[in-house]
């Protein structure tokens, strides 16, 4: 096997026991961003060792011994005399005289572990920015380079974003942290609002070539399931898992062959996912069990699951979309949820009442340069014969875009309007 | 990428051991909470269900068992993992459990990843 493909096997079997073998490394150093470290120089023994002894027959519990080695020596030689790491060092001490213990693995319940490790790396302290990065990191396994990529920014940006974050975290004495009770709900919000994030980046790239970046989708989805399955009693974590699920159900018929936006009312539904949006709306229910029916995430997963259920754009449940709108609008004042109200009221009543909330909304600051207002006001200028008004919105929408696929996008139509207009 | 996990056994009659069940179902939970797993489920026996055949373009209905099968497909699984290594290494760690739990038991987990758009 060539040294590259050898190296890409490793790095699986590491990415597979990563989960455990970070979450019994935090709870043994009592630092999760220590554990993260220990957790990767555990990965560069495997690179340096399995090439020549071959992938051992339980990796995970390989992997668990080196790292926790690794600590212990990092302890000693640090001769860290504060009291707290001498008793951790006494306790690995002793684990390790118990090791090699090659069954135990799977016995972990990482639950727990695992709900701190995202607390912390979604810690409120950090800008939005570096907890994305840090969770992408923590949770899901990924390297920096992996991270840059995703976010379209240099390496070195991203290396030093979880630097800065990891040494705010251990600073501030919250690197190993549960919270609890009525903190917990606090905190996930803080949890949801990055994984939000995630995956939005992922599903409508704000800038960059493509419009879609699915791999930031699936880690965005896999923290989701992660946090259902360890915080199965907060709704709101239901709530965004079933948004998440029912808009990513759409992935496969968002894009045509060359990579270009379809827009929902033109896909083929045929590509929507079954098992997600099945997935999505088992998710919807435990929310609305939960008593979570109006949370902000449920909401909107509400609205996607109104799509995912119409076999065709006019059997959608339009009146529905909107009073979902204006729940949602009621909860946070928003003019892009406005917006988003003014669409289904278009698709409800027609395009005269959609207009007339529409330019309620041109004078909006926060609107200003949201490409989508001119997208929207074309669309329904369209819709009531005014092609040269909506020529110039869709143009006009064209120059506010960031993302190149949705720029071609309103061009093309800023032309079919055009074509329209004449006699 | 999504992959389906196919478990196939030219012994259909050997059932799960206790040792076995209870590990697998320690790794579906670690599993589901790594957020990795989708869905998953095991098959009842052939008896109990049927082949819809065409051959030599005759449509014919066969009861179970069909005494002709090699390999019985006793149960699936469907993960989504970032590459074809990653979905290897997990079968492995899967198929590892069988080796330590039911000795002397042989089959096939095949690995196939979904078609894409």
């Amino acid at each position: 096997m060539p040294q590259a493909d050898i190296d890409r096997t490793i790095q699986a079997v590491w990415r597979i026991e990563q989960p455990r073998l970070i979450t019994g490394l935090s709870r043994m150093l009592r630092d999760v961003t220590l554990a993260e470290e220990f957790c990767q120089e555990a990965l560069l023994a495997a690179l340096e060792h399995w090439p020549t002894s071959g992938i051992p027959e339980k990796p995970g519990a390989w992997l668990m011994a080196t790292a926790k080695h690794l600590a212990l020596d990092h302890l000693r030689r640090a001769k860290m005399l504060a009291r707290k790491h001498e008793m951790i060092a006494r306790e690995l001490e002793q684990e390790q005289a118990a090791m090699p213990d090659p069954d135990s693995g799977l016995d972990d319940d990482i639950g727990d572990e695992l709900l701190r490790l995202i607390f912390t790396a979604c810690h409120p302290l950090l800008s939005r920015e570096a907890r994305a990065a840090l969770a992408l990191r923590m949770i899901c396994g990924l390297t920096t380079e992996e991270i840059a990529r995703a976010f379209l920014v240099a390496d070195a940006t991203i290396a030093q974003r979880i630097v800065r974050a990891k040494r705010t975290l251990s600073e501030s004495g919250l690197a190993y942290e549960t919270p609890r009770g009525e903190q917990l709900s606090e905190r996930l919000a803080s949890v949801l609002e990055v994984v939000y994030l995630i995956f939005n980046e992922g599903y409508t790239a704000a800038g960059g070539e493509d419009w879609l970046r699915p791999q930031l989708c699936h880690e965005a989805l896999r923290i989701g399931r992660v946090l259902v399955a360890i915080a199965p009693h907060e709704p709101e974590a239901h709530g965004l898992l079933a948004l998440m699920e029912l808009n990513a159900s759409r992935m496969a018929a968002r894009t045509d062959a060359a990579g270009e936006p379809i827009l929902l009312p033109d896909q083929n539904r045929a590509l929507w996912d079954r098992l997600q949006i099945r997935r999505g709306m088992l998710a919807l229910a435990r929310a609305r069990e939960l008593g979570g029916a109006g949370g902000f995430y449920a909401l909107q997963a509400a609205i996607a699951a109104c799509h995912a259920e119409a076999p065709t754009v006019e059997a959608t449940d339009w009146p529905r979309i909107a009073s979902l709108y204006a729940a949602l609008a009621r909860l946070v004042n928003s003019p892009v949820i406005e917006l988003n109200r003014a669409v289904a009221v278009g698709m409800a009543e027609g395009p005269q009442a959609a207009l007339e909330i529409v330019d309620r909304l041109a004078h909006e600051p926060a609107l200003k340069k949201y490409h989508l207002l001119g997208s929207v006001r074309g669309d329904l200028l369209q819709k009531l014969g005014r092609h040269g008004e909506a020529r110039a919105a869709f143009e006009a929408a064209a120059e506010l875009a960031g993302n190149r696929r949705e720029q071609n996008l309103l061009r093309r139509r800023a032309n079919a309007a055009a074509s329209a207009a004449m006699p | 990428m999504r992959f389906m996990y196919i478990v196939t056994s030219p012994q259909p009659h050997v059932g799960p051991t206790p040792e076995l069940l209870g590990a697998m179902h320690k790794l579906a939970d670690r599993e589901i909470k790594a957020g990795r797993m989708l869905d998953n489920g095991g098959l009842m026996p052939v008896e109990t269900g049927a082949q819809v055949r065409i051959s030599d373009g005759k449509l014919s209905v066969i009861d179970g068992p069909f005494v002709e099968a090699k390999e019985i497909v006793g149960g699936y699984a469907i993960f989504e993992l970032r590459d074809k290594e990653e979905a290897v290494a997990m079968a492995v760690e899967f198929m590892q459990l069988h080796k330590d739990f039911l000795p002397g038991w042989e089959g096939t987990c095949e690995v196939r990843a979904f078609a894409g758009p």
